[in-house]
This record gives structure tokens, C-alpha cells and sequence, in this order.
């Protein structure tokens, strides 16, 4: 046997400066340790990733988020005030919410979603001898966040069982200048079906956090989910959050994400089809101005025959926001009769503004359908003096039209209360643009 | 006051003058056909009254009540009662027919200082005119015009403009596209609007149109200028003899 030397990075080392000073904070021990310590060491190898990776590409940590920041204290009373006072923005009609403030889960300000459904904090489940929610990822920000994770949500729900209430897993920020890490688990059993909301929100005067979260979905066989997020940080705060979803056959997946906050954030979906005959309905729209940057990164792949998967994209980019779209469709050699359309257009409403669309196909199948398509572009003139010489003033004509291009993503929404709150917020970004 | 006064009015598009020191004048309850060949400057002039980007006025002025219209706002012409039909009305793809129709009301009698319309009030008031117009109600559920044939985007139109009850209207070659059958429908929907406190400005190539909408003064327009005016007679001339008579005049 010979020893090994790893090069560290220099946000690596500062990672491990912060696990050193932190592990005895975070729950877990024996296997879970040993499971941290392994991701600790690939993140420290890695670093923050940057422009040389390819899955990085327009999204370079290194100069966006420089640092991870010192973990965020456990909210005390106060904070919790203040969490509650929050809540508010993001109320959706009838969802029972599990409340994550600073990154730890507040049973106080949650509420059970009702029979059919167990909940339970990763925090305790990890005290009493749980598994850490894993994933084959080598992406360095989830080895980050598996050695982090400090607490998150473990939602199980049972075969056949469908859910009368949403789901609703709110993270809220109050501490500025810290990090948080969250990891969540959901498991949707046979035939079961659920609506999962997953919204980021910041408390009043939460600035410059960080927000790290991963979430690991299995859908059943024969099982429908619909899945909402709202990114909706503060403008300066960074939002990484990635995404794990293993879907069966047969299923129905709807997945919708809004980013319309945060200074830098990273919404990265990877979905694995599982099993045949499954339909994917995946979509998302960029709101952003500013200096913002936001990307959104789906990775699908047909690994089974006889799938379907529609994805719409849409970008609104205003000032000198930078927004980035990378979807990859991977089908693989088994999977035969795959159907995979995916579209993205970017609007820019500002000559600063940029928009990066990279759609890539890898296909190892013969017999399959699969297109993609990407569009940039500003708004149209002709459409824009006509709604004008019909007496609408400039902003709101422009406004009418931004409506109609993202609403072409979240009309896809499949629940009717989420596809209307999902446009109210589209709405209240646009206004604010006045 | 005349409702609409262009004078000496200078046109240019990217340094190219396109109207020549143009004058024209409207009083309500007057309808003024345009007649001349194509590129001779008509849509030009509607557009500009209209307020389209991309023109450049050299010289002249135009006033619409005794008001500069060309220091106002597209949507301010429009709430003052500037209508222009377009001859190639947009698809607006995403934005329901009846939304947009409520949404434009709504800003012009905002901009007039008046109380926006009750949601009762409004939507009886669309029927009874998309009624009058052959308009199908599923139409106005539709996104703007898209899908709609020539003559539905025309006469939806028409229906805009019976909606906004504009004080002077601007028919931009509103019979181009239609057949017989549909320029019949949009020209007696024209016709009932006809009104003494209204005007309307007809453009048109061909004087087919003229025998539905029947004006009280027509005008011809070549190369820029107004070349020739004169009553309804006009027209018929016009359509015996053509438009080359009047290439040497200008």
C-alpha cells in the first residue's frame, strides 16, 4: 500500500476547515460519518466547481460564490418569529407546510399533511441510527451538501394513497452572511399520488446567505406527482439546489420551476426513467433582473423503452441579468420508442442582458422521436406598437407580452391552484418592474 | 375645429423622404377615401398618424383637435380617440382575444380619467358587437387573432373599433384578403359606425371597397403627395383610367 497525497483545493480546504469545526453539529455517526467524511473528500478535491467544467460552464462558482459560507446558528426564538412573519408570500391555498428555517426543520411552525403521508425531520432520523439519503453524484456541490447536511425532510407516502392537500417544504433564510444545508428525501409509493411544493424564501433582512439543498425522489409505479418550486431568495443570497428523481412505470411527473430570486443560483434536476411507459412534463421559467444569475440544469434519461418527455423552457432576462438553461436528453441503447421534445426561448429586455440556452441530445437508440429547439430574442416590435396604438401604455403592453411567453411554461403546471399562484407570481415580478 | 388637420407634413425612413409636404383635412362626420397605387405613401400617412416607430418627421405638423399629435404617445393617441385598422392585424399568441379587449378598454379610459368598466357591463357590450359582426364567442376565447382567417382578423378589427368608440377611425386597405362575402360583412360594420361625431379615413388600392363604403371625399395620392381631391365621382374615374394619369402630376 502506498499513501496517497490529495491536492486540495482552496475552497476545498475551507470546506474542511468548516467540517472540522462543525461535525460535531451535525447528526450522524458511524456509517453516516464515515458517508460525510468520503463526500467531505471528494468536494475537497474538487472545489467550488468553475467555467472549466462543462456542466458548469456559464455558472462559475468560483467567481460567483467565491466561498461556502460559516454554517448558520440554530434559529432561536426570534428567528422563528421572523420565519412566521414570512410565510405569508408564499401561502399556498390548503398545503400543509414543513417549515425548514436556517436549513433546521421547525415541527412549530409545520403541520402534519394528514393519513397516508409520514413525515419525519432528517435531523432525528439520523440521531437514531438512520441512513444519510444518498445519490451516485459526483457533482461536487452535492458531495458538499451530503457532508453538510444538517437536517431536511423525509416524506413517505404509501402505496395507493392520494393526497387531498398539497405538500409544501418552505425554506426560509433569517441569518444573513451563513450557510445552510438541507437533504430530503421523498418517496412516492405505487399508484400513490401527491402534489410537492418546494419554495426558498427569505425572512425580512435575511442578506447574503446561502441556501444548499438536495432532495432524492423515487415515484412508484403506476404513481402521479406534481412538483412545483418557487426560488424565490433574496436578491444577494445563493441558491443551490439539486434535484434527484427515479421514476417507475407508468408514472406521471409534472415538474415546474420558477427562480425569479437570489443573486446566484443553480436549480439542477437529474431524472432517471426507471421504468417504461412513463410521461414527463418538464418546464420552468427564469425571472430575472439586475445582476442576477440563475440556471436552470436538467438532465433526463431514457434508460428504459417506450417514455415521453415535453420540456418547455422560458427566460425573462431584464438589466444585466444573466440567465442559463442547459437541458441534456440521454437516451440510452435499451430505450426504444423514446419520445423527447424539449424547447427553450429566452426573452432579453435589456441590451446587457444574457442568456445562455445549451440543449444537447445523446442518443444511443434507433427507433426513437426526439427535437429540441432554442430561441433568443427581444421583444417583438410589431406586437408591442399594436397593443400601443390600442391604448395600452408601453410597460404594460410589454408586460401583456411577457405574460404570454412564460405562460406558455406554467399553463403546463398540471394543478390548477399552483398554475394560477405560480402567475401571480409571474405578475408580481412584473410589476415590480415598473 | 376640424377633427384631424395634416399640414405640409414630411415623412422620411431611413433619410429616404417618403411623403412630401402632405396636407390633409378631416372634419367629424366625414368619411375620406385614399386612393392611389402602391408605395405612393397612404399606409405611410396612417401609420404616422398612428404613431408607428421607425419614421422620422422632417416637417409639418399634425393636429388632432387642435392638439399636436405628434408629441403624444402611441397610447395616448389611442385614448384620445386615434384608431387605425390594420391591414395586416398581429397574431398575439398567449393573450385571450377578450383579456386583450378588456385590458386596452380599459387603459384608454383610464388614460381619459373615466372609471373602468363593470365586468356585466363589458362583456354584454363585446357580445352585442360580435354578434353584429358574425363573431363566434369561442373567437374572443382564442389568443389574439391567432388562427383566425383575413377576414376574421378584420373583422375583428372592426369590432375594436365599435368597442373603443374612437373619434376618428383609419382603415388601412381594409378589403385586402376578403372576399366578396367578407368584405360585405366588415363594410356594413364600418357603416354602422358611421356616426356625426366620428370621421374616417378609408385607404384603399382598388375602389371595389368605395362601392360598399361610400365616401364624401376621396382623395388621391401619388408618389407622396395628394395629388388630386374630389367627391365619390372620383373614384369611378379613378377606376376607369387608372392610376398612370397622375404618375406625371407628381
Amino acid at each position: 500500500m502506498m499513501n496517497v497525497v490529495l491536492a486540495k483545493t482552496e475552497s476545498g480546504k475551507v470546506a474542511d476547515r468548516l467540517f472540522a469545526r462543525t461535525s460535531d453539529r451535525l447528526p450522524g455517526s458511524g456509517k453516516v460519518a464515515e458517508a460525510r467524511r468520503h463526500a467531505l473528500e471528494t468536494f475537497e478535491r474538487e472545489g467550488l466547481p468553475h467555467r472549466r467544467l462543462e456542466e458548469w460552464k456559464y455558472t462559475d462558482l468560483r467567481a460567483l460564490m467565491r466561498e461556502v459560507l460559516p454554517l448558520a446558528p440554530r434559529p432561536d426564538a426570534a428567528a422563528l418569529g421572523r420565519a412566521r412573519g414570512a410565510l405569508t408570500s408564499i401561502a399556498i391555498n390548503n398545503a400543509a407546510s414543513l417549515v425548514l428555517v436556517d436549513g433546521v426543520f421547525s415541527p412549530e411552525l409545520s403541520e402534519s399533511p394528514g393519513a397516508g403521508v409520514s413525515v419525519r425531520a432528517l435531523r432525528e432520523a439520523l440521531e437514531s441510527g438512520g441512513d444519510l439519503p444518498s445519490t451516485r453524484s459526483t457533482d461536487a456541490m452535492v458531495s458538499l451538501n451530503a457532508a453538510l447536511a444538517a437536517d431536511g425532510v423525509l416524506i413517505d407516502v404509501a402505496d395507493g394513497v392520494a393526497l387531498a392537500r398539497p405538500i409544501q417544504i418552505v425554506h426560509v433564510a433569517t441569518a444573513s452572511a451563513a450557510s445552510h444545508f438541507t437533504r430530503s428525501h421523498v418517496r412516492l409509493g405505487r399508484a400513490a399520488r401527491a402534489t410537492l411544493v418546494e419554495s426558498f424564501i427569505a425572512a425580512e433582512g435575511a442578506k447574503a446567505y446561502q441556501t444548499h439543498d438536495a432532495v432524492i425522489l423515487s415515484i412508484g409505479d403506476g404513481a402521479e406527482l406534481s412538483h412545483v418550486r418557487f426560488m424565490a431568495d433574496s436578491a444577494d443570497a445563493a441558491n443551490i439546489s439539486s434535484e434527484f428523481f427515479t421514476i417507475g412505470a407508468k408514472a406521471k411527473f409534472n415538474l415546474f420551476n420558477m427562480t425569479s430570486g437570489g443573486g446566484v443560483s443553480r436549480f439542477q434536476g437529474f431524472v432517471t426513467l426507471a421504468g417504461e411507459g412513463s410521461e414527463l412534463s418538464i418546464n420552468g421559467v427564469n425571472l430575472l433582473s439586475g445582476s442576477q444569475h440563475g440556471d436552470t440544469t436538467m438532465v433526463v434519461d431514457h434508460a428504459v423503452p417506450r417514455c415521453t418527455s415535453r420540456e418547455i423552457f422560458r427566460a425573462v432576462v431584464d438589466e444585466r441579468a444573466h440567465s442559463v438553461f442547459q437541458g441534456r436528453i440521454i437516451v440510452q441503447p435499451d430505450a426504444q420508442k423514446t419520445d423527447g421534445k424539449m424547447m427553450t426561448r429566452a426573452l432579453l429586455l435589456s441590451n446587457q442582458a444574457e442568456a445562455d440556452n445549451k440543449p444537447e441530445l445523446e442518443i444511443f437508440a434507433d427507433d426513437v422521436t426526439c427535437g429540441h429547439g432554442a430561441t433568443a430574442g427581444s421583444l417583438d416590435e410589431g406586437l408591442l406598437f399594436y397593443l400601443r396604438a390600442r391604448g395600452l401604455p408601453e410597460k404594460d403592453a410589454q408586460g401583456l407580452l411577457i405574460q404570454a411567453f412564460v405562460g406558455e411554461a406554467i399553463e403546463q403546471i398540471a394543478d390548477e391552484n399552483l398554475r394560477d399562484f405560480a402567475a401571480s407570481q409571474a405578475q408580481r415580478w412584473l410589476e415590480a418592474r415598473r | 375645429m376640424p377633427l384631424l388637420e395634416v399640414k405640409d407634413l414630411c415623412v422620411s425612413v431611413e433619410d429616404r423622404e417618403i411623403l412630401h409636404a402632405l396636407s390633409l383635412t378631416v372634419n367629424k362626420g366625414e368619411l375620406h377615401a385614399i386612393m392611389g397605387p402602391n408605395g405612393s405613401g397612404k399606409s405611410t400617412l396612417s401609420h404616422v398618424i398612428a404613431g408607428k416607430p421607425g419614421y422620422e418627421v422632417t416637417g409639418g405638423e399634425i393636429l388632432f383637435n387642435g392638439e399636436d399629435l405628434l408629441a403624444m404617445e402611441p397610447d395616448e393617441r389611442a385614448a384620445k380617440g386615434v384608431f387605425l385598422a390594420f391591414q395586416y392585424p398581429v397574431e398575439i399568441p398567449g393573450v385571450a382575444t377578450m383579456n386583450f379587449l378588456r385590458t386596452a378598454l380599459n387603459a384608454q379610459r383610464k388614460a381619459r380619467g373615466e372609471s373602468e368598466y363593470s365586468t356585466p357591463d363589458f362583456l354584454k357590450k363585446v357580445r352585442d358587437v360580435a354578434k353584429s359582426l358574425n363573431i363566434p364567442q369561442d373567437m374572443l376565447r382564442r389568443g389574439v387573432n391567432v388562427g383566425f382567417s383575413g377576414g376574421e382578423k378584420k373583422r375583428n378589427e372592426i369590432l375594436q373599433m365599435a368597442l373603443f368608440e374612437p373619434a376618428l377611425c383609419i382603415l388601412d386597405e381594409m378589403d385586402s384578403g376578403l372576399d366578396i362575402d367578407a368584405l360585405r360583412i366588415a363594410a356594413d360594420g364600418v357603416n354602422a359606425l358611421r356616426a356625426p361625431e366620428r370621421a374616417m379615413v378609408v385607404i384603399t388600392h382598388y375602389q371595389r371597397l368605395l362601392n360598399y363604403i361610400i365616401p364624401d371625399y376621396v382623395h388621391v395620392m401619388s408618389r407622396g403627395r395628394v395629388v388630386k381631391s374630389g367627391g365619390k365621382e372620383l373614384a369611378l374615374e379613378l377606376e376607369e383610367s387608372g392610376y398612370a394619369q397622375f404618375d406625371d402630376a407628381a
